[in-house]
């Protein structure tokens, strides 16, 4: 049981870089250049930690701690999210609601540490990173609803193994339109185009950056590891909630552990190359332009709930 | 026997501190420490009662045997509750306020003070206790006039002045529809008696349900600050000192809920789903639109007022589910959603008594009440800004905090109506799940801003810059909540059995709602496995702590300390942080059509380029006072000015006036009265 906790947080602090650097890459592949290598994010993580951090003379033990609070809050929500196998020592500790709410903690410290330098760059990112998420909130809810009025639960194994034992029946259109829903919301909390441009440092646009520009060094690292391992947990739970085919269950022997850890990385790098598609073929939209996006959102779950009621024969 | 001695324990420790608080009112601090030990000895008195009735009996107690009416106490399972909660408040604001009102000695009046804040605590406890219609209204009415007089105890502000006027106003007219409401009651039952009242509730025709229910919910809506009844309350709480916001908006606004309660379960049986249906749609609108004013509200006790409107719709939302499955026979389910409710008052009474003495405390040391000229505290006030973030965590809902734990059980118990039939009942469910999240990630967003803006940074006025910590009575009552928020977060295993025990006693279940496995594992046998365990998500936290805790530490070189980037120029400065209008900007400009913002900007021009000075001023209106009650106001103002014409001034006229309603009314007895 601590041996498989014990590898499920290097699987998920190993893989998130990996993930990283591979949308990279596809990115650059259809923007027609070489682009850094897949390793990259690995280079880039380890470069960072050996330098010092620079902190700015107005900061308060907030900023000192923001990191290891956000860090530590989404690494907890990845012990909650089946990865390969649906069965997790500590699944019972919260459902997935108790995910996104981890989620919320962990953006909660960084955009508090994002006021603390006085800069006005961290409180405009700030500002707009909560702005964003509470666009999200109720989309990202309706979907939830949709998902467990279907399957009766919002426990994570439990919701893995329902669908994964419904076979081809899952595929219902309620649950298509689910999905569609969680993709836009995950667009979003991944900072992703058009919400937001993980590549630009430019002060009108960014928002995620804007936050951690007084990071630096070894700090940094930890954010930016964060926000890699959160990334790759919202593939994780659009992959294992929608498509969870080919999960391993308890039980299983080596071979289908092995089997099933491949298969979960193939359906990563499948959500990973359509975000890439998404992203080099939109442009960013202007932040007051979102609410229209995460509305198409919202009423696709709205949908899927309707949809339900009406296939459920109500 | 001992719950007797108990009771009269606890009343009379309040009378105590209210008699004691007159006869030393010559000497400030005597006076204080008495009285507010006093009531802290009374609360921890309730606090024992209270669990003695959860766990054992109901207590009855008659003052005038054999009389009619009969007055009496008589305290069940679901009023221990509320006492419960009223005495825990009561117990860390008595502590706070010792510390507290020394920013009155020799300005104000404490033993009036102190007077008044006892016999308010004693009226809410009558409120809670009454057997009787007529005490209750006594009872209510003492509150609500002494809560008034605690508002306008700054009375030599000119907008307290207004505040209270408009407190007072709007309690009476919910007060009138409490006394209809009771009225359509008695004239069933034929008695003013509770007990009677209940046995009415079954025998009474439907339309005299609904006609009742609805008054009542309008009359106590109003108390609890339910949309649109509530513009009285950003006014009066605000107004009110410190310790009397934080046990207003703790407390006395969940009286309302209490008779609610009282009324729709255990009077009438929630008959009918659609009352549900008003409960809970209404409970979500208070929600989302208390939330939305308090996001952009720059005057900090303000926006805590705001956020109470928005905490009483969460708890009415659980209600509301509540009365819904009750009302479609699934007794479970619907205690399910009453725990919820239950939890989410609990925890809004601590963490909101909490943030309201953290208000007390900033403007303690600061006099500032606005956002816009604080920053900084952390540095000056550490113990308290690590207190009042807590508070904030909770009531942001983050795990493994207070809030967390009931605004989950709160989805939970929405996520249930898959168990009914009704398609309306799924639809309207998911709606409501979908406003109260907006609503709590609005909660996080406004709370963020008010601590981000208060305490971080650098200071944007000479009071922040000089402010100092508090003293060690205030930082104890914050201190004990604190700890109380964190305690409710990550032991819900032992608060929801009593919870459960609660809600069963009036809905009538085994009490049976939910299992507890390893490690405090909460799961809802009625539907398929949700599960969680607070305690395990701390525990995993902590463990996880280590992860980065090795990778920053490890090899720990120096950190090296520069200014702020401010794009290579020296920009570190007060004036160049973040504003709270800036931070809160997209949701003004997101919900532009319910705010109306309006701006003003003034520039003069020294010469033709150069600007000498710069005024800038912007506000939101509000629209349920222009639209609903300034017309009203305007209306009866209309029809009192063209009344005027009939009062001339002249006693032959009013003479006049006599004689002719003598003639009808002889004209109206010798018809025979048809």
């Amino acid at each position: 049981m601590i041996l498989q906790l014990v590898f499920q947080i290097f699987l998920i602090i190993v893989l998130a870089p990996l993930l990283s650097g591979f949308i990279k890459k596809v990115k650059s592949f259809f923007q027609i250049r070489k682009g850094p290598g897949i390793l990259q994010p690995y280079y880039d993580l380890l470069k960072l930690i050996k330098k010092d951090s620079v902190v700015s003379n107005n900061v308060s033990w907030i900023f000192h701690a923001a990191p290891i609070i956000s860090f530590v809050a989404v690494l907890a929500a990845g012990l909650l999210i089946p990865v390969y196998i649906t069965q997790l020592p500590l699944g019972f500790a919260g459902d997935l609601i108790a995910v996104i709410y981890l989620f919320a903690l962990a953006r909660f410290f960084t955009a508090l540490a994002s006021l603390d330098a006085g800069s006005s760059f961290g409180g405009m990112g700030g500002s707009r990173e909560m702005f964003i998420a509470a666009l999200v909130e109720p989309a990202l809810m309706l979907s939830i609803f949709a998902v467990a009025l279907n399957v009766g639960s919002t426990n994570l194994g439990f919701i893995s193994r329902t669908v994964s034992g419904m076979g081809i029946d899952a595929m219902s259109p309620y649950q298509i339109l689910a999905f569609v829903a969680l993709f836009i919301i995950a667009i979003a909390e991944t900072g992703r185009i058009p919400i937001d441009n993980p590549a630009t440092h430019l002060e009108l646009t960014m928002i995620h950056e804007a936050m951690i520009l007084e990071y630096s060094g070894r700090q940094l690292a930890i954010v930016e590891l964060g926000a890699m391992i959160k990334q790759l947990l919202i593939f994780s739970l659009l992959a294992n909630i929608f498509f969870p085919w080919g999960i391993a269950s308890q039980g299983a022997g080596v071979s289908a552990l092995v089997l099933a850890l491949l298969v979960y990385m193939i359906k990563i790098l499948v959500i990973g190359i359509s975000m890439a598609v998404v992203e080099t073929s939109t442009a960013k939209w202007r932040l007051f332009r979102l609410p229209e996006l995460l509305s198409i959102s919202l009423m696709l779950s709205f949908l899927a709930i309707v949809s339900f009621i009406i296939v459920k024969g109500g | 026997m001992l719950d007797n001695y108990l009771f009269l324990g606890l009343a009379g420790f309040y009378l105590v501190g209210a008699v004691s608080a007159l006869v030393f009112n010559k000497k400030d601090a005597l006076c204080s420490y008495i009285s507010f030990l006093s009531a802290s000895a009374g609360a921890l008195l309730g606090f024992v009662f209270s669990l003695s009735v959860i766990f054992g009996d109901s207590f009855h107690f008659i003052l005038n045997e054999g009389q009619i009416p009969e007055f009496g106490i008589f305290v069940d399972k679901l009023s221990a509750f509320f006492i419960l909660v009223i005495s825990i408040s009561v117990f860390a604001v008595s502590i706070f306020s010792t510390g507290y009102v020394k920013e009155y000695f020799g300005k104000k009046n404490i033993g009036y003070l102190c007077f008044l804040y006892n016999i308010f605590i004693l009226s809410m406890i009558l409120v809670i206790c009454a057997n009787n219609a007529i005490m209750f209204l006594i009872a209510w009415e003492l509150m609500s006039v002494i809560s008034f007089f605690l508002v306008v105890y700054e009375h030599e502000k000119i907008e307290t002045r207004k505040a209270g006027f408009i407190y007072i106003v709007m309690t009476h007219i919910g007060t009138g529809f409490i006394i209809i409401s009771f009225l359509i009651f008695a004239g069933t039952s034929g008695s003013f008696s509770f007990e009677t009242f209940h046995a009415a509730g079954s025998t009474m025709t439907p339309f005299l349900k609904d006609i009742a229910f609805l008054f009542a919910f309008i009359g106590f809506g109003t108390k609890a600050g339910i949309v649109p009844f509530h513009i009285w309350l950003p006014y009066a709480h605000p107004a009110a000192p410190g310790n009397v916001s934080a046990l207003m908006s703790g407390v006395m606004i969940k009286t309302a809920i209490f008779m609610l309660i009282r009324i729709s379960f255990d009077f009438l049986g929630a008959g009918q789903s659609w009352w549900g249906y008003i409960v809970l749609m209404m409970g979500t609108i208070s929600a989302i639109l208390g939330i939305l004013y308090a996001v952009v509200e720059p005057d900090m006790k303000r926006m805590l007022a705001f956020s109470s409107i928005e905490n009483v719709g969460i708890i009415l939302i659980g209600l509301g589910a509540s009365m819904i499955f009750l009302a479609s026979d699934k007794p479970i389910l619907s205690a399910i959603a009453m725990i919820a409710a239950l939890y989410h008052l609990l925890n809004h009474s601590v963490f909101k008594g909490l943030l309201f003495m953290g208000a007390g405390s900033i403007l303690y040391s600061t006099h500032t009440k606005n956002i816009e000229k604080l920053g900084g505290l952390i540095k000056r006030m550490p113990v308290s800004a690590i207190l009042i973030l807590i508070g904030v965590l909770s009531i942001s809902a983050m795990p493994p905090f207070s809030g967390f734990v009931s605004e989950w059980l709160t989805f939970q118990s929405l996520l249930l109506t898959f168990n009914l039939d009704s398609n309306f009942a799924i639809i309207i469910l998911s709606i409501s799940a979908a406003v109260l999240a907006l609503t709590g990630a609005l909660a996080a967003y406004c709370f963020l801003k008010f601590f981000g803006m208060v305490f971080l940074a650098l200071p944007r006025s000479e009071n922040a810059q000089h402010a100092k910590e508090v003293n060690i009575p205030m930082l104890a009552g914050m201190g004990f909540f604190a700890l109380l928020s964190i305690m409710l977060g990550i032991l819900p295993v032992f608060v929801l059995p009593v919870l459960d025990r609660i809600a069963s006693s009036f809905i009538g279940t085994a009490g049976q709602s939910f299992s507890f496995g390893t490690f405090g594992t909460i799961s809802i046998p009625s539907s398929g496995g949700i599960s969680i365990s607070t305690p395990g998500l701390l525990a995993i936290l902590l463990i996880l702590m280590l992860i980065p805790a090795i990778i920053l530490f490890i090899n720990k070189r120096s950190m090296p300390v520069y200014e702020t980037w401010g794009c290579g120029q020296p920009v570190s400065t007060a004036r160049n942080e973040y504003s709270a209008i800036a931070f809160s900007k997209p949701v003004q400009v997101w919900f532009k059509g319910l705010y109306r913002p309006a701006r003003e900007m003034e520039v003069t021009y020294s010469s033709r380029y150069l600007k000498e000075s710069f005024k800038f001023k912007s506000g939101i209106e509000q629209v349920f006072e222009k639209n609903l009650y300034i017309p009203v106001v305007d209306f009866v103002m209309d029809i009192s000015r063209k009344a005027k014409v009939i009062q001339t001034g002249s006693i032959h006229a009013y003479l006049g006036y006599i004689f002719g309603i003598l003639v009808i009314l002889f004209m109206f007895v010798i018809s025979g009265g048809s």
